[in-house]
């Protein structure tokens, strides 16, 4: 897809995630709008995917997992905007009986979720089984799986590292949204993750490294990635984002992370997002 | 109970290995997925017959589960196999999120549960494990009483969809059930027809039920004796219609008192039949290093324990 369409489609992301947090003065919009340049290059440009005929299955298609569930603003959004569902159910997000819950969930049945996340850590050991299904099922598809930085302090993250590298699960490209920021402050502050590409490479990873705000480097790391897929090695791309990207008063701080703005803020950040698409 | 023979001694966790490796030979779906604990598990049969559908995880049992959950997306039956206090407690989070609340079709094997675990002691013998998969929405809990029957109960679970947990033990114990019975989750085993209390257990304890029971009845004393080896969904019916008959229980688990069967029953009772109930269960205690029949007599869940549980029961009719 041409970079202006994208570049569209991201800016209603945001529009979007900014109008739902606000709606119901709930959610979490700093990591969101970080992560929409990158959502939407993956559904609209990188993954082979069925946004017609879901299936939890998701059988010879390219699959994602989202581990940071939090971030279910722009996930909402990009599923909407690409199909899986009416972009009018946005409106439906953290209501009671929505299918759009605060953490997304499979329970409710809705398009595009495969599994529920939220405590953070499960998603990627959860993609990784997926990964040797497909392998089970010769099925080439690649599962694509989104962390967060913070989300690397759990456990379980490096029990799935270790064992992908170990057994050669190459069928799958994990993206980790570098933002250097979680609840408590800086990861520096909070817990430092150290140098983060080398421990991926010390665990036995490829690593690639991406600007999150760069379509054309987002494109070609993605491509770069599917190159690499089936050589024996796990991938992951190391994707530097600013949270709260294209806001500005919302930019660069984790005071974003779970705070919705207030109907004053929600009119700032609308004026700095032109609505390209249309709103929900 | 002349009718009730011991036709060996065996562990259910080996009925466990057996009825896995038959799964792997019937369901081409069926994955296993271990946590370093292979042997002790009885899973080698399963991962010699099949080693490309073996995963050998490492001690990582968070992983396991979350690979798991991942490996039913596109129709694998994944049965994760572990002790059972790695299989619960340690992943409880994962369980609930990954597995329990996303419905997935994952089969969790946990063996050396309870105080028969013997001399690892109380840091490996969880009495917690029923009582914390039972508080899970969308999970079956299923704890067989001897070898043929774990057996049976591993083939029946490849069948059902959704998640479940599989509890069964280390030690040799009787094996008395049909080697060809079809275990159907949910239904209840009625093992002796009486009249003047309904005994009710699971697990290792049937047995002891059983062995109460003869007690029992050179006292004069005719019990209905009932395995419940399908926690969860529980068979009420089979509770009632048996209750509604002697008007008055005792359960007997290799459980914590808090969280177990004789929970669910006093739930199911206290809503539709106020009955008196006495439990044989671990009384909010931890266990410690021996072997497993001294343990049962010290934490007071051995055969005596029922038939004391009984006489008191009876008396408060």
């Amino acid at each position: 897809m041409e970079i202006q369409e994208l570049k569209n489609i991201s800016t209603q992301v945001r529009r979007d995630i900014i109008r739902m947090v606000s709606a119901v003065k709930s959610g979490h919009p700093g990591g969101s709008l970080g992560c929409a340049d990158f959502f939407t290059t993956l559904y609209f440009d990188t993954m082979d995917n069925n946004p017609n005929n879901f299936s939890i299955g998701g059988v010879n298609e390219d699959i994602f997992f989202l581990s940071n569930g939090h971030i279910s603003p722009v996930f909402y959004s990009v599923l909407a905007r690409k199909g899986y569902f009416d972009v009018s159910e946005l409106a439906s997000f953290r209501i009671i009986g929505s299918r759009l819950q605060g953490h997304p969930s499979v329970d409710k049945g809705l398009p595009g979720i495969r599994i529920a996340s939220g405590s953070l850590g499960q998603g990627l050991s959860v993609a990784i089984g997926a990964a040797l299904t497909k392998k089970l099922n010769k099925d080439n598809k690649l599962v694509y799986v989104l962390t967060g930085d913070g989300e690397l302090n759990e456990g379980q993250i490096w029990e799935a590292a270790m064992y992908a590298a170990g057994n050669k699960v190459d069928n799958i490209i994990v993206t980790v949204d570098y933002n250097h920021k979680q609840i408590d402050g800086d990861i520096d502050n909070v817990l430092p993750l150290g140098d983060l590409k080398t421990k991926w490479q010390a665990f036995g990873w490829e690593v690639l490294e991406m600007d999150g705000h760069d379509f054309i480097s987002i494109k070609k790391t993605f491509a770069k990635a599917k190159s690499l897929t089936g050589n024996g090695k796990p991938i992951v791309i190391i994707m530097t984002t600013v949270m709260g990207k294209g806001v500005d008063f919302m930019e660069g701080t984790h005071k974003w992370h779970g705070s919705p703005p207030s109907d004053e803020q929600e009119q700032q950040a609308l004026s700095q997002l032109q609505e390209t698409l249309g709103d929900y | 109970m002349k009718h009730i023979k011991i036709q060996n001694e065996k562990d259910t966790r080996s009925g466990f290995g057996a009825g896995l490796a038959e799964l792997g030979r019937k369901n081409p779906n069926v994955v296993a997925l271990c946590a370093d604990l292979t042997g002790s598990l009885k899973m080698n049969e399963f991962k010699d017959e099949n080693p490309h559908r073996f995963f050998q995880v490492g001690i990582a049992e968070a992983n396991m589960i979350g690979l798991a959950a991942g490996l039913t997306i596109g129709g694998k039956i994944p049965f994760t196999g572990t002790f059972a206090v790695f299989s619960t407690g340690r992943v409880y989070d994962q369980i609930r999120q990954s597995v329990a609340y996303s419905n997935k079709n994952v089969k969790i094997c946990a063996s050396h549960a309870g105080l028969t675990l013997g001399e690892d002691g109380a840091t490996h013998q969880i009495l917690e494990d029923i009582g914390m998969m039972k508080m899970l929405p969308n999970m079956t809990v299923i704890c067989p009483c001897d070898y043929n029957q774990t057996k049976a109960a591993t083939i029946a679970i490849a069948e059902h969809q959704g998640p479940v947990y599989l509890r069964f033990g280390r030690p040799k114990v009787p094996n008395f059930t049909d080697e060809n019975q079809k275990f159907v989750i949910g239904k209840a085993d009625l093992i002796n027809e009486g009249k003047d209390v309904t005994i009710i257990a699971t697990g290792h304890l049937v047995w002891k039920a059983i062995e109460a029971g003869r007690i029992l009845l050179e006292k004069g004393i005719n019990p209905e004796i009932i395995n419940i080896h399908t926690i969860k969904p529980l068979d009420k019916k089979a509770v009632l219609d048996s209750v509604r008959k002697t008007k008055c229980v005792v359960t007997a688990e290799e459980h914590m008192m808090n969280g177990g069967l004789g929970d669910s029953i006093a739930q199911l009772l206290g809503a539709e039949m106020p009955t008196p109930i006495e439990m044989v269960a671990v009384n909010d205690k931890f266990g410690q290093s021996g072997k497993g029949e001294d343990l049962l007599t010290k934490y007071n869940i051995n055969t005596p324990d029922i038939v004391k549980a009984v006489e008191k029961v009876i008396a408060r009719k």
